[in-house]
C-alpha cells in the first residue's frame, strides 16, 4: 500500500535536513533524495498506508496508491486535514467520487495544559492516580 | 564530541532517573502521570524509534475507545476479559485497569478528543454525565483521527520536549553489575545520525508495543506492509525483556482477528453498531451452525459474548469444509438500519460506515474504492489474518508483572511494585503486560500511568542507588554496529551487493522467520495447526536463524533498524514457539491448534505458562504458575 510523491508538488520541505514526511512516518519510510531535493518512499512494501505523511505534507504532494499485487487500478483515498477537521475524498475505480468530513479535535492545537487546576500527587503509597485525589477505590 | 561516521558511531551517554522506552499509548500515559509524582529534581527521559505525534498502534487514529466502563463494574469487566481469553487471565491486573480507566478517558476528552454522545446529552462531557454512544458494551465511539497527536501533545508538555529522544531505536536492556537481577539502563542507536545512545537509569519502563510480521502475512508483494496491527512494532518489548531475564507469561497466546479481506478493515462497528451478520458462502450463520463444535470448549462457549477464538474456530471449519467465502452482509445491515431513516440520517449512516475505516484502517477504504465495493450494495469477504502477538488488544501474551497490593490476590502476584516485572526496576504496561488483555488504547494509557506512579515509588525507595552497567559499552556498541561492519567488509566481494555469501539482508532474515513460523508454528498456510514434531523442527530452524542473525548486514541506518527489529522478532518468535510446545492442549482453537492435543485440558493446563531466559547462558526455563479467579466467573447460558 505504498505512498508516492508527485514530483511537481514536492519542494523537499524547502531544503531542511529532515522533512515533514521524514519526521512523521512511524515506519521511517519517507526519505529525501538530496540530489533532486524530493522525497520518496524507500521501502514501499513496508508501508502501512496510515497516510500520516500525506496528511502532514505542507504541499499535498503525497498520495497513496493501493498495492498493485491485488487492488485493481484507479481508486484513490485522499485526505485534506486542518487543525480541527479532516475531509476525505474517495474516488472509485468506476469514477464515482464521495466526500466525507469529520471533526478531529475540539481544542486548538498546542492548547493542552496538562496540570493546571489538577490535584498534585498525594500519597505515593496508595493506589490512586494523581487525578483521583480523594476518591475511594473499589477493591476485591 | 566528534561526529561519528557510518563505520564508527559516536557513543553518547545519558544518566536519567526514569527511562521510558516507547512513545505509544502506554508511554504517553506514563509521561503524563510521572511528572506529577516525581517533581522537578527527578529526571525522566523518553525514547521512541519514531516521532511521538504518530508513533505506535494509534498512529492512524481509532474510531472507538474500546475500554470505557461507565455504569458497569470492574468485576464484570474481569468476567468479559477472562471469558474471551478462555479463562486464563489475572483478575488483579484487569480489575486495576477497570477501576482507573474512565478517568483517563475523561482526560482525553478534556484535551480535545471528540467523543460521540447520545442525542439527549449532546455537548455534555462524559465526566459531567454525558452519555457516550456505545458500539458495544464496553466500547464508545469517537472521531479519533487525531487521537495520537492529542495524547502525544499532553505527554510532551508534561515531560518537556528536551527530555524526549525521537528516532532512537533501543536494542537491549542492560543489567546492573552490583545487584543481581536489577536493571541499569538501555542501549540503542539513532536512525538519523551515526550515534549509539546509552541510557543509565534507576528505573525503566519498557513499552515498545506488540509484535507484527513474525508470521508470513497473507498479503504479498507491495501489500506486505498492510498488516492489521502496526507493521513497525517488532516485538521489541518481549525480546528485550526476555534477554534481560524477565519472566514472560502466556506467550503461547496470539491474536488472529477476522477482518475484511486484504485491507484488514475493522469489523467491530459492523458487528456491534450496524448489527451486521457474517455467514458462510451459502448464507448460513456459522457460529450457530457449529454450536456443537464450540460446546467442546465449554464453559466458554456460553459466555455472554462468544470468545473471539471460538468464533474463528467455527469460521475456519466452514473454510476447511469448502463452504467459503465468509461474507459480511453489509447491504442487509444497512437496509435494516435505514428502514426508518430520513435520507439525511441515511447519509450520516453511510459516513459512519466509511469513517470506521478512514479513522483506523484507511487501506481498507482504498481496497473498496479500487474494487468498486459499496457497503450498501455489495457484501464483503472476511478472512482470519496471520497471527499477531500482543497483550493489550484481544490477546494476553506479555511479561509477568507484580499487581496492585490492595486486592485479594495471592502473594505471588504482588511481590513488589505495581507493574514491575521480575527484574527489579524494570516495569511495563500496555502490550507489555501479559495475562490480562482487552485494555486497548485507554487501558494501555491507564496502565502506563499506574506503572509511572509505581516507578516513582521505586525511585524514592532506592534514591541514592547508582546503577553500574554489567557490560562493556564499547563491546555492545560494536555488537549493535556489527551489521554495518559486515556490509562494509563484504559488499565489494560480489558484483550485486544484495546477493552475497557473507551476509544476510534483514529482509531475507525476516522472510525466513516468517516462513518458519508459518509452516511449523501454526500460521495461515496450515490453518493454524501444528504439533510437537513440527514445533521441534521449527525450533531447529529458528536456532540456525538466530545464529545467522550475527551475519545481518546494514547498508544504512534504516536497514540497521530493520536488522535489529528482525532480531527482536526472532526472540519473540522463539518464546511463542516454546510456549506452544510446552502447553500440551488446545486452549485457543481458532487462534492455533495443537493437533496432537486437540482439546482443552483444564486438569493439567488451567494455569499460566511462564518462561524465563537466563540472561547469561540464554537457556530457557518453562514454568507453570497456578491460576485463580478473584472474581467469581459465570457463563450465562448464552445461546448461539
Ligand atoms: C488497527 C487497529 C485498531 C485498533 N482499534 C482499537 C479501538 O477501536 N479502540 C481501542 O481502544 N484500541 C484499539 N486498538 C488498540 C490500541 O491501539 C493498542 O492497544 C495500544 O496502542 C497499545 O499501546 P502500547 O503503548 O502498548 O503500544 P503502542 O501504542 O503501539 O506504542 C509502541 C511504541 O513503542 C515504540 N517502539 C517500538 N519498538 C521500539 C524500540 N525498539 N525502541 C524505541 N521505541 C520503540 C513505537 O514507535 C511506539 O511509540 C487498535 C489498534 C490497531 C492497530
Ligand atoms: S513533506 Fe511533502 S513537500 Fe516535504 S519533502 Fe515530504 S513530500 Fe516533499
Ligand atoms: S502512509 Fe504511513 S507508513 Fe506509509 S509512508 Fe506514509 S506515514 Fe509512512
Amino acid at each position: 500500500m505504498p505512498t508516492f510523491v508527485h514530483t511537481d508538488k514536492c519542494d523537499g520541505c524547502k531544503g531542511g535536513e529532515y522533512t515533514v514526511c521524514m519526521y512523521v512516518c512511524p515506519n521511517n519510510l519517507m526519505k529525501l533524495d538530496t540530489t533532486r531535493m524530493k522525497a520518496f518512499n524507500q521501502e514501499p512494501e513496508q508501508c502501512w498506508e496510515c497516510q500520516c505523511c500525506a496528511k502532514a505534507c505542507p504541499q499535498q504532494a503525497i498520495e497513496v496508491r493501493s498495492f498493485q499485487d491485488w487492488v485493481p487500478m484507479g481508486g484513490a483515498v485522499i485526505p485534506m486535514r486542518t487543525d480541527s477537521a479532516i475531509m476525505w475524498t474517495i474516488k472509485f475505480r468506476d469514477g464515482e467520487v464521495k466526500r466525507f468530513k469529520f471533526p478531529i479535535r475540539t481544542t486548538p492545537v498546542g492548547s493542552i495544559d496538562p496540570y493546571t487546576g489538577k490535584p498534585t500527587g498525594g500519597n505515593l503509597d496508595d493506589n490512586l492516580l494523581f487525578t483521583e485525589a480523594g476518591v475511594t477505590l473499589p477493591t476485591i | 564530541m566528534s561526529e561519528g561516521t557510518f563505520g564508527n558511531p559516536t557513543i553518547v551517554e545519558f544518566k536519567t532517573d526514569i527511562l521510558i522506552i516507547g512513545g505509544g499509548m502506554a508511554a504517553c500515559g506514563a509521561a503524563f502521570e510521572v511528572k506529577r509524582w516525581a517533581g522537578d529534581d527527578v529526571k525522566v527521559t523518553l525514547v521512541d524509534k519514531a516521532g511521538l505525534d504518530r508513533s505506535g498502534a494509534v498512529a492512524m487514529g481509532l474510531s472507538a475507545i474500546n475500554t470505557y466502563l461507565g455504569e458497569q463494574k470492574p468485576e464484570d469487566y474481569c468476567r468479559m476479559v477472562s471469558a474471551d481469553l478462555m479463562g486464563l487471565t489475572r483478575d488483579d491486573l484487569v480489575y486495576d485497569v477497570g477501576r482507573h480507566v474512565d478517568g483517563t478517558v475523561h482526560l482525553f476528552e478534556e484535551w480535545g478528543l471528540p467523543i460521540w454522545k447520545t442525542k439527549e446529552t449532546e455537548g455534555v462531557p462524559l465526566k459531567d454525565g454525558g452519555k457516550p454512544v456505545r458500539s458495544g458494551k464496553w466500547q464508545i465511539m469517537i472521531n479519533g483521527e487525531s487521537y495520537k497527536p492529542i495524547v502525544a501533545e499532553a505527554a510532551k508538555k508534561a515531560l518537556g520536549i528536551e527530555n524526549i529522544y525521537e528516532r532512537v531505536f533501543i536494542v537491549k536492556l542492560i543489567l546492573d553489575a552490583n545487584e543481581p537481577n536489577r536493571i541499569a539502563g538501555a542501549v540503542g542507536f539513532s536512525v538519523r545520525e551515526n550515534k549509539i545512545y546509552v541510557f543509565r537509569a534507576n528505573a525503566v519502563l519498557l513499552v515498545a508495543g506488540g509484535a507484527v510480521n513474525v508470521f508470513r502475512p497473507r498479503s504479498t508483494g507491495e501489500g506486505m506492509g498492510r498488516t492489521w496491527y502496526p507493521v513497525w512494532n517488532a516485538g521489541s518489548t518481549y525480546a528485550m525483556a526476555a534477554e534481560a531475564g524477565a519472566e514472560l507469561t502466556m506467550m503461547e497466546n496470539r491474536f488472529v482477528p477476522a477482518r475484511f479481506k486484504d485491507g484488514y478493515g475493522p469489523v467491530g462497528a459492523w458487528f456491534l453498531l450496524f448489527k451486521s451478520k457474517a455467514t458462510n458462502g451459502y448464507g448460513e450463520d456459522y457460529v450457530k451452525k457449529n454450536a456443537h463444535m464450540l460446546a467442546e470448549f465449554a464453559p466458554y462457549d456460553t459466555a455472554a459474548v462468544v470468545p473471539t477464538c471460538l468464533r474463528n474456530h467455527a469460521m475456519l471449519h466452514e473454510m476447511k469444509e469448502g463452504r467459503g467465502p465468509i461474507i459480511m452482509d453489509t447491504p442487509t445491515a444497512m437496509k435494516e438500519l435505514g428502514a426508518n431513516m430520513t435520507p439525511k440520517e441515511m447519509k450520516h449512516l453511510e459516513a459512519e460506515a466509511w469513517e470506521d475505516f478512514l479513522d483506523m484502517c484507511i487501506g481498507q477504504a482504498g481496497v473498496w474504492a479500487g474494487l468498486n465495493t459499496r457497503p450498501e450494495e455489495s457484501p464483503s469477504e472476511l478472512m482470519p489474518t496471520e497471527p499477531y502477538l500482543l497483550g493489550s488488544h484481544s490477546g494476553c501474551c506479555g511479561i509477568w508483572v507484580s499487581g496492585p497490593e490492595d486486592l485479594n490476590s495471592p502473594a505471588e502476584w504482588k511481590w513488589g511494585y505495581n507493574r514491575m516485572t521480575t527484574v527489579n526496576g524494570l516495569f511495563t504496561a500496555g502490550d507489555g503486560v501479559g495475562a490480562s488483555g482487552h485494555k486497548f488504547s485507554s487501558g494501555s494509557h491507564t496502565e502506563g500511568r499506574l506503572a509511572a506512579k509505581s516507578m516513582v515509588r521505586w525511585l524514592r525507595d532506592h534514591k541514592d542507588y547508582q546503577p553500574v552497567f554489567k557490560a562493556d559499552i564499547n563491546a555492545i556498541a560494536e555488537e549493535i554496529y556489527a551489521p554495518v561492519r559486515n556490509y562494509i567488509e563484504h559488499k565489494d566481494k560480489t558484483t550485486a551487493e544484495d546477493v552475497n555469501p557473507f551476509y544476510i539482508t534483514p529482509k531475507m532474515l525476516q522472510m525466513r522467520l516468517q516462513k518458519t513460523m508459518d509452516e511449523y508454528v501454526a500460521g495461515c498456510s496450515t490453518y493454524y495447526q501444528t504439533n510437537g514434531k513440527l514445533l521441534s523442527m521449527g525450533l531447529h530452524f529458528l536456532t540456525m536463524l538466530k545464529e545467522d542473525s550475527k551475519k545481518m548486514r546494514a547498508k544504512d541506518l534504516h536497514e540497521l533498524m530493520r536488522a535489529w527489529e528482525n532480531y527482536h522478532r526472532i526472540i519473540t518468535a522463539e518464546a511463542h514457539l516454546r510456549h506452544i510446545m510446552f502447553r500440551e492442549e488446545t486452549r485457543y482453537p481458532g487462534f492455533y491448534y495443537r493437533t496432537d492435543f486437540p482439546k482443552l485440558d483444564p486438569q493439567n493446563w488451567q494455569c499460566f505458562v511462564n518462561s524465563k531466559m537466563d540472561p547469561d547462558t540464554h537457556d530457557w526455563t518453562m514454568i507453570k504458575r497456578p491460576h485463580v479467579d478473584l472474581v467469581e466467573k459465570h457463563y450465562g447460558g448464552q445461546k448461539h
